[in-house]
């Protein structure tokens, strides 16, 4: 049955990005899932460090295959993120040729015969051999298919955007002098964004929307679990529950999975046993990233450590 | 389960997701890969492949939890549910001749809906009134007006007009029945209201959202109730978001200017004049184009906040705005308005200068003192306020000079012409330097003003 298919294979997404230490949601999967079935790419929403390059990467190690990252960043063009004609190549290749082309038009009896020839050789120069391929077209080339991350869409102008959807849709590109190029196996693309800017209609169209936010208490900790292996059941628990509690306050950045897991490293790395109040006080700059937001939340660190104390218990 | 999504997609673009045809089939394929058996699953797909925003995603999966908490019309019975719907339907005739003595003849003679109500079988009540609710289109109720009549409909279509006759040949015959199948017909009336208001509630929320939006739209703003406050601000975001839309992007062309030739000549000099290195004109922009003063003092404190907040947007379009606010003392708070949320910004401006007694003499006093230079053959002028000086010298010569030193002089009145005159109002004599001065008491009138402004202005 249908159903029954689909429920075990999101399990096996799920257990297949596990092994690569990515601990998915069942939102996570099931998109992971959708894309690969109806051939759609993901764009990832969420705010920073809460895994969403590492989602494309833990894909790419799953299925074994190679992934190609596109940084997107204002000002990035056509030329940097799809491809470009190798000038110094094709003039290199003209001055060397230049006793053969002699030879060729030599043999052309008229100035009509003399253009038509030239006109061959035109094509030889605007040819594959000629082309840089950059990132997208990379990315389309793959025989064995490809994860295609394309980071932090929001980065880039709208023009870039308008340049992504050929790609997006149809896995294809269309290089003026070549024709179009189509992916070999098209490969699976995963967009990131962090809402800097709103994308437009169009590309949000062509995509699955996934939003990835903090994870549940009980999910983070898992996460930590499998990427701090030495951290102790105890502290794992406090010290989630501890930024969690942090996450409540009002702060210019609150700290994301990533930061869970670097002060799960630093606290493993101080041979921490429990959480209290002077290595938390010690370590606040691993969590928190403003000085503004450190001594915000330094008055709270006492009540926040009980909280997560107590809920250890009753947890 | 075709039939379904494509009342789900209704119910969606009612909770003001916007689902095109295009959409809609990839969430039907998706919907072919997941299947329908497991809700959590068939959320998730129908979110993601739908929903193209956080708010979104919020409000499809509300709609998605109060679609499917409906009984779904089914076509084909379920074996569990079959069987356990025939042993109810055995039990309670034979309980029911059990204790009313003569019941066992009772639904021979009688219609389909009666002796359904009478068997109460509760599963194939709910089939019956969700087929009903179909044949009666209960998904094109619009407006809660209309719930009398879908009630209604979706009786006639269960066959009440035979349960009525039913009931009449019962009350003679077999008084404790009808009794019985009274109580199942108020009992039924009741389920099918609830479908009703599920429905409405589904399906008609576009429509009453935007019949409420467009009233408030044409409200005048200085007599908007406190609980509207917050929606009007929600509208004049979502105005400010469209004019954002409509005049952002050519701006952004207009920033990289033409090539500059001689310049690139002279940069490729070395490569026999060979263009490697271009040079492009550079428009140098550090007059502001736009300078807008808004009258934040108690006669129009209601207005103000709107004023404000439009101007706030106005700053997001178009980026050589300055703005100030005054109510006797005069104010530049373009900083703020860039730097903070509208919200932060708005109370920050109203605690430094807003509520005063307004005193356009002095303001403009100060506006002349201080940032007159500013002012260029290309600045449009923007003035938000009602005109109203307390009698205090209006210092319309300012006024003029202003007007002499800029391209355009805009005066937004929110007052109506009526007014305009009376009393304390200096309007003519300050109309008389405007380019142009307008009305502007309504979200509607506000948005048509800014955006004439803006689009003169690109």
């Amino acid at each position: 049955m249908a159903d029954q298919k689909a429920s075990t294979s999101i399990e096996a997404v799920e257990s297949g990005l596990a092994a690569q230490g990515y601990i998915a949601s069942r939102q996570i999967a099931t998109a992971v899932y959708l894309s690969q079935q109806i051939e759609k790419p993901i764009l990832v929403e969420g705010p920073a460090g809460v895994g969403k390059t590492e989602l494309a990467k833990a894909i790419a190690a799953w299925r074994g295959m190679k992934m190609i990252r596109l940084q997107c960043y204002e000002g990035l063009d056509e030329a940097k993120a799809l491809y470009e004609w190798k000038y110094a190549k094709q003039l290199l290749y003209t001055q060397i040729l230049k006793d053969k082309l002699g030879e060729v038009l030599g043999g052309a009896q008229t100035l009509h015969a003399a253009l038509d020839q030239l006109h061959d050789f035109g094509d030889v120069f605007f040819s594959k051999e000629f082309v840089e391929p950059r990132p997208l077209l990379q990315a389309l080339e793959q025989r064995g298919g490809c994860v295609l991350l394309i980071d932090e869409i929001d980065k880039s102008d709208a023009e870039f955007e308008s340049l992504l959807l050929e790609i997006l849709s149809d896995f294809q590109v269309t290089i003026p002098e070549l024709g179009t190029v189509s992916a070999i196996a098209p490969p699976m693309v995963i967009l990131t964004s962090n809402s800097e800017r709103d994308l437009g209609d169009a590309l949000k169209r062509r995509c699955l929307h996934l939003h990835i936010g903090f994870p549940e208490q009980q999910l983070e900790e898992r996460i930590v679990e499998s990427r701090v292996p030495g951290i102790s059941q105890t502290l794992r628990r406090q010290m989630v529950g501890f930024i969690h509690e942090i996450r409540t306050l009002d702060l210019k950045k609150l700290p994301s999975v990533s930061e869970t897991i670097d002060w799960a490293r630093v606290l493993v790395l101080l041979q921490a046993a429990e959480l209290d109040t002077d290595i938390v006080k010690d370590t606040l700059n691993v969590l928190l990233k403003y000085e503004a937001d450190i001594e915000a939340a330094a008055p709270h660190v006492t009540t926040f450590i009980a909280k997560a104390a107590r809920s250890n218990v009753f947890g | 389960m075709r039939e379904n999504l494509h009342r789900f997609f209704r119910a969606a673009r009612g909770a003001g997701v916007h689902v095109s045809p295009a959409e809609s089939i990839d969430a039907m394929r998706a919907v072919a890969q997941v299947g329908f058996s497991d809700r959590g699953i068939l959320r998730d797909a129908l979110l993601l492949t739908l929903a193209k925003s956080q708010d979104e995603k919020f409000a499809l999966g509300d709609c998605f939890d109060l679609f499917f908490s409906r009984p779904e019309p089914r076509q084909e019975r379920p074996e569990a549910g079959n069987d356990d719907s025939a042993q109810e339907a055995d039990q309670s005739p034979s309980s029911g001749a059990a204790s009313d003595a003569g019941g066992g003849q009772a639904p021979e003679g009688l219609g389909p809906l009666a002796q359904m109500l009478l068997s109460q079988d509760r599963n194939a009540i709910a089939v019956a009134i969700a087929s009903a609710a179909g044949a009666a289109s209960l998904s094109d109720i619009r407006y809660s007006t209309q719930r009398g009549i879908f009630s209604s409909r979706i009786l006639n279509a269960m066959g009440l007009q035979r349960l009525r006759d039913d009931l009449d040949e019962l009350t003679a015959t077999n008084p404790s029945l009808a009794e019985r199948l009274r109580n199942a017909l108020d009992a039924l009336r009741e389920a099918v209201r609830d479908t009703v208001s599920q429905g409405l509630a589904l399906y008609a929320r576009e429509e009453a959202e935007n019949l409420r939006n467009e009233i408030l739209r044409n409200a005048p703003l200085a007599r908007i109730e406190r609980r509207q406050v917050d929606e009007m601000r929600a509208l004049i975001r979502q105005i400010a978001r469209r004019l954002r839309e409509r005049y952002s992007k050519p701006r952004k062309r207009q920033r990289r200017g033409h090539l500059d030739v001689r310049r690139t000549l002279r940069r490729n000099a070395a490569w026999g004049g060979v263009p490697f290195l271009t040079a492009w004109k550079r428009k140098h922009r550090d007059r502001p184009k736009i300078v807008a003063l808004c009258d934040v003092s108690g006669s129009v404190a209601q207005v103000s906040d709107f004023f404000l907040l439009l101007i706030h947007s106005l700053h997001e379009v178009v980026d050589d705005v300055r703005s100030f606010a005054f109510s006797s003392h005069l104010i530049a708070v373009s900083d703020i308005l860039e730097t903070k949320s509208p919200q932060e910004a708005m109370a920050e401006i109203m605690s430094k200068v807003g509520f005063g007694s307004s005193d356009y003499g002095s303001a403009l006093v100060d506006f002349e003192k201080e940032w007159m230079s500013t002012l260029t053959p290309q600045t449009t002028v923007i003035v938000l306020g009602d005109a109203r000086s307390n009698n205090l010298d209006p210092r319309a010569d300012i006024v003029r000079r202003i007007s002499e030193r800029s391209k355009r002089l805009v005066w937004l009145n929110p007052e109506g012409r009526l007014a305009w005159g009376f009393g304390d109002s200096e309007m003519p004599r300050y109309a008389t330097f405007c380019s142009v001065v307008r009305q502007c008491a309504t979200a509607q009138q506000l948005e048509r003003a800014v955006s004439d402004i803006v689009a003169t202005y690109q």
